[in-house]
């Protein structure tokens, strides 16, 4: 009876103290059968990386609208690198400029939800890529 | 396919490498072997059979309460104080998933963010995920990784509200159950069933008014328990083997009960103290070697129950049970009736008492 | 309002249109939707008569402009006398950039200026603190010094401009750089004019930039308002405040009725301090959210102002009558901006920055177009501004006060938020007040929740956003966002060095040691604080004394 559960971390890097969107999207992962761990506030990158490898989670959700994300989000990336979970999904989500996308894209992010994401779209893609990966 | 077929399977090779990286304390492996256990699947049953001649080493302290009592926050500052002694830790932190969805949220690391980048700690967040004990065999297995990897400490968190949970606390060598200052009326609903599983009782939150009373009406709880044991011969004075000669001479164990005040870190120095006191009276008592075996024929049944029950259920047809729970509701057979004729379907000769 | 027989009659009309005419055109054209809703998701009935409103006593529950109990404004005159402050929300990057757009939008016929400051700041870290990596100036400006203050404002005539700042957790300290920094230029305290937002509930509540536990953040708060009372009569020493509690998703009667809560929550501590009542409550003020459901929101204010001067009134027995005012600013919704199609921004901002005047601001806050997208840009602030001019000159609104008072609906929802409000009350209390409840997560909690229910009702299409799930486009932005000077943070870290090397150490370890054993002990915090900052203790440095000595806040696990 192998229970194969996605589990998500979702969490919010940086000072920037908003967490409507990280929350309304957990409870959207969850109500979608996912297990989502959530790390809370003011996450530093190794936090997150740490957290990532511990609960061997299938994706990273980070959540962002300070506009740190350009600084943010390539560090943790690294880290997931350098912990060797490459296969780790990040997705991003927050306040990102269009100019920013090609470029966190190039890094491996896998999703990028600005304000006003519907939830079913991004349910659907985690399911999606965590599916083929 | 069933489970029971699995296991005779021989090993495949990536795991017996998750294994010997666990082993080494490889954090990946360790978390990806969590997962596996979690999963339950046959590759997990050849990854413990591996695991298992290596565990047996660290102390396992369960932490219950009821939601809201301040257990992780407790955790967090137990394991600060473990670090001080130079232990690392393992935390298991178990929370509910949620019945419409099958998903969960899991937070118990907002509470533990003093913990998240040390090196010499290792916090596995688990959902419940539903039943047939899966839940007290995911944490017990997800522990024993732990032990195996090396951890000389493993808390394991859950929410006190059910059955499962209990079980996990009587799983640990150690259980520590929280209580919130009460007052009044408060006190008298204190479920004395705590007193049934608890090693060392803390009420938490000690800075709330009411702390003073709800020790006092514990304590007395306690000792109308402690009387109504002798007095029955309970548990502890029923033991059987070389144990009983440890616990004569050194008596009963009496559960202390401290106050912490979690988020300030006070009275935690002492609380691991008292966990640790328990552990030293447990070896010195014989009571370790008791217990272990009570939870060793505790968890046979629940393996033998729980593929029993998976083998059953895997040889019926879906249409089978559905077309008999049709049958039951119209009234056409007795439940009892349904249930040898499904175990029979299933191949399993019964000797009906 | 309506005499008994003219009501039985006109209900049995309403009978008779029901039957008849409503009843054939439901016939041939049902309604749109089976039950409509408020943006907060409460109903709304078809149609509001004087059966609604026919407990209302004008006198007692609406009364007259400027009297109790004020749900017609706070003001006898209100926009005949003078406009509300136009108060545009700025900060990004440096101080150098800061001060640029301030003088930007002064120019621009801009009446009072604001301040938001980054992320380092809101939480007390300087700009070379390690958390403060990859945030400087991205939410607003940064200031880590009183050099950096001085930056912000000079050339800008702070004796004769109101400043309102949104600060919280150190709130305290950039309060005394902003009254050390006008010192240096001569400019006594007592002629400054202001705000500081100095509201941590709602911080632990819904904007989640804290600093210290409850217990020592109400009492940092409390020697404000003393400080403030003593030296600075013309400052506001708290903006208490919902427009981030809104933000974070809860309803309208939500914003409220925690709002007001808090409210009542400082009057009490300041009350338990032994301060008259009188001698601070005037110098309180509110903040309110204003969204999209322009009787909604405009029922809100007005339930405000009638809730708060009866509780100032009766429960804190105030005898000034300024101290009944509820006096607020109120900023567009933010969360209510799309990145899609952004120019359809301006008109939902419109149609809010209306509902905040026909609700009776005091100061007003429009949000530009960009805001989804990024910090606005110069010309996005100016449109935004233009806004609010135009609402002021060419729409007619301020003509008449309170102009929609006495409609059944307008009034009935009035009553219904402040019913909603008391509720709110009755399970706070029963919690054991608003501290106790937020540790339990209560207002958290009803926050997500809501939230989640409005994402709900987008993504299900019952709820129309227009560019979001309707009348969606696919074409390239068309607006240009605003762009950071790249060496802000260089010049802003080169100022805290310089700041640091210059000047005399062992004075300033004097002053910090004096504050932390003031902060040990019962004193007012106020005075140590300003001398630690008169001797350029930094934003991070003196707020790390006092994390020293009270500890940091925890977030309580709500999800």
């Amino acid at each position: 009876m192998a229970q194969d559960k996605i589990r998500v971390l979702i969490a919010k890097p940086g000072l920037d103290g908003h967490d409507r969107g990280a929350k309304v999207v957990a409870r959207a992962l969850r109500d979608a059968g996912m297990e989502v761990i959530y790390t809370g506030l003011r996450q530093t990158p190794e936090m997150i990386a740490e957290a990532a490898l511990q609960e061997d989670v299938d994706m990273v959700g980070l959540s962002i609208l300070s506009g740190a994300h350009m600084t943010l989000v390539p560090r943790v990336v690294n880290l997931l690198h350098s912990h060797g979970l490459s296969d780790v999904l990040v997705f991003v989500g927050g306040i990102i400029p269009d100019e920013d996308v090609p470029e966190l894209l190039k890094i491996g992010v896998k999703g990028i939800y600005g304000p006003g994401a519907p939830l079913d779209d991004i349910v659907r893609d985690v399911q999606r890529e965590v599916a083929e990966h | 396919m069933t489970e029971a077929s699995h296991g005779s399977e021989p090993s495949s090779p990536g795991i017996a490498e998750l294994v010997m990286h666990t082993l080494a304390g490889d954090r990946r492996a360790i978390a990806r072997l969590i997962s596996l256990m979690e999963r339950g699947s046959g590759e997990a049953r050849q990854a413990l059979a591996q695991l298992y001649p290596h565990t047996g080493q660290a102390h396992t302290v369960g932490v219950t309460g009821a939601p809201g009592t301040g257990k992780s926050t407790l955790v967090n500052a137990m394991a600060k104080v473990y670090r001080q002694q130079g232990l690392a830790v393992g935390i298991v932190a178990v929370d509910p998933t949620s019945p419409f969805s099958g998903g969960a949220i899991l937070g118990d690391r907002i509470r533990m963010r003093d913990l998240a980048t040390d090196p010499h700690i290792f916090i596995r967040s688990m959902a419940t995920r539903g039943s047939l004990g899966g839940l007290a065999r995911a944490t017990v297995d997800a522990a024993r990784v732990l032990d195996a990897a090396g951890y000389p400490v493993i808390v394991v968190e859950t929410v006190g509200a059910g059955q499962d949970e209990v079980d996990i606390a009587r799983a640990a060598h150690t259980t520590v159950v929280l209580q919130m200052p009460a007052s009044g009326d408060d006190i008298q609903a204190i479920k004395a069933g705590i007193l049934e599983v608890a090693d060392i009782i803390v009420v938490n939150k000690s800075d709330l008014p009411g702390a003073e009373n709800t020790v006092a009406a514990l304590q007395v709880m306690l000792d109308l328990n402690s009387a109504h044991a002798e007095l029955h011969h309970g548990k502890l004075v029923h033991v059987e083997g070389p144990a009983t000669a440890g616990i004569a001479a050194l008596g009963a164990w009496r559960p202390p009960v401290l106050q912490t005040c979690a988020i300030r870190e006070d009275g935690v120095k002492e609380l691991v103290a008292a966990i640790d006191a328990h552990w030293e009276y447990q070896r010195a008592s014989g009571l370790k070697e008791q217990r272990e075996r009570e939870q060793v024929a505790e968890e046979l049944r629940r393996i033998v129950r729980y593929t029993l029950l998976q083998h059953v259920l895997h040889q019926i047809p879906r249409q089978g049970l559905e077309d008999t729970v049709e049958r039951v509701v119209a009234r056409q057979e007795d439940p009892y009736s349904a249930a040898d004729r499904l175990i029979a379907q299933a191949g399993l000769a019964l000797d009906q008492q | 309002m309506q005499s008994q027989g003219k009501l039985e009659s006109m209900r049995e009309a309403m009978d008779e249109w029901e039957r008849t005419t409503l009843r054939r055109a439901l016939d041939a054209w049902p309604e749109r939707y089976a039950e409509f809703v408020t943006t907060s998701g409460e109903p709304v009935k078809r149609l509001f008569t004087p059966d609604d409103v026919a407990g209302l006593d004008y006198q007692r529950d609406l009364g007259f402009p400027g009297q109790y109990p004020f749900t017609r404004g706070v003001h006898p005159t209100m926009y005949r006398g003078r406009l509300w402050t136009m108060r545009m929300f700025a900060g990004f990057g440096s101080a150098e950039e800061t001060n640029e757009r301030y003088k930007y939008l002064l120019a621009h016929g801009e009446t009072g200026l604001s301040v938001a400051f980054d992320f380092p700041t809101l939480y007390g870290y300087d700009t070379d603190h390690p958390l403060a990596e990859g945030e400087f100036g991205k939410c607003g400006v940064a200031v880590s010094s009183l050099a950096d203050m001085e930056m912000l404002f000079s050339g800008i005539p702070v004796d004769r401009i109101t400043t309102s700042m949104t600060i919280n957790g150190p709130a305290a300290v950039i309060w005394a750089m902003y009254i050390a920094a006008a010192e240096r230029r001569g400019i006594p305290m007592d002629a400054l004019g202001g705000t500081i937002q100095n509201d941590i509930l709602k911080e632990y509540i819904a904007q989640k930039s804290w600093l210290l536990p409850p217990e020592p953040s109400m009492r940092l708060i409390v020697d404000t308002f003393e400080f403030g009372s003593q030296h600075l009569p013309k400052w506001n020493t708290i903006s208490i405040s919902g427009y981030h509690i809104r933000e974070a998703g809860s309803t309208a009667a939500q914003e409220l009725a925690f709002t007001l809560a808090d409210g009542l929550t400082y009057v009490q501590a300041a009350v338990d301090r032994g301060l008259d009542v009188d001698a601070f409550a005037p110098r309180l003020s509110f903040f309110f959210n204003a969204h999209n459901d322009l009787f909604e929101e405009i029922a809100k204010y007005r339930a405000a102002r009638r809730i708060w001067a009866r509780e100032m009134k009766e429960r804190f027995k105030a005898g000034n009558p300024r101290s009944w005012w509820l006096r607020f600013h109120t900023q567009t919704a933010g969360c209510s901006l799309t990145a899609q199609q952004p120019e359809n921004n301006i008109v939902r901002t419109t149609i809010q920055a209306l509902a905040a005047v026909l609700g009776g601001t005091q100061s007003l806050h429009t949000n530009s177009m960009d805001e989804a997208l990024a910090l606005p840009s110069e010309l996005a602030a100016r449109i935004a501004l233009r806004t609010q001019q135009v609402i002021a000159h060419e729409s007619g609104v301020t003509n008449s006060i309170d102009p929609l008072a006495g409609s059944y609906f307008l009034e009935s929802l009035t009553n219904r938020l402040e019913e909603q409000a008391y509720q709110y009350f009755a399970k706070i209390d029963a919690l054991g007040g608003v501290v106790p409840a937020l540790e339990q997560g209560f207002f958290q909690r009803e926050i997500a929740a809501s939230a989640y229910r409005y994402q709900r009702e987008i993504d299900d299409h019952r709820r129309v956003v227009v560019g979001v799930n309707e009348y969606e486009m696919d074409e390239p932005l068309s607006i240009p966002l605003l762009r950071m000077d790249p060496e802000g943070e260089r010049r802003q870290r080169e100022r805290l060095a310089r700041v640091r090397c210059e000047r005399d150490n062992e004075l300033l370890q004097r002053r910090l040691q004096a504050l932390r054993a003031a902060a040990q002990g019962t004193e007012n915090l106020m005075p140590y604080i300003l001398d630690a900052v008169r001797a350029n203790g930094t934003l991070g440095e003196v707020c790390d004394v006092l994390r020293e000595v009270f500890g940091e806040y925890r977030e309580p696990v709500i999800i």
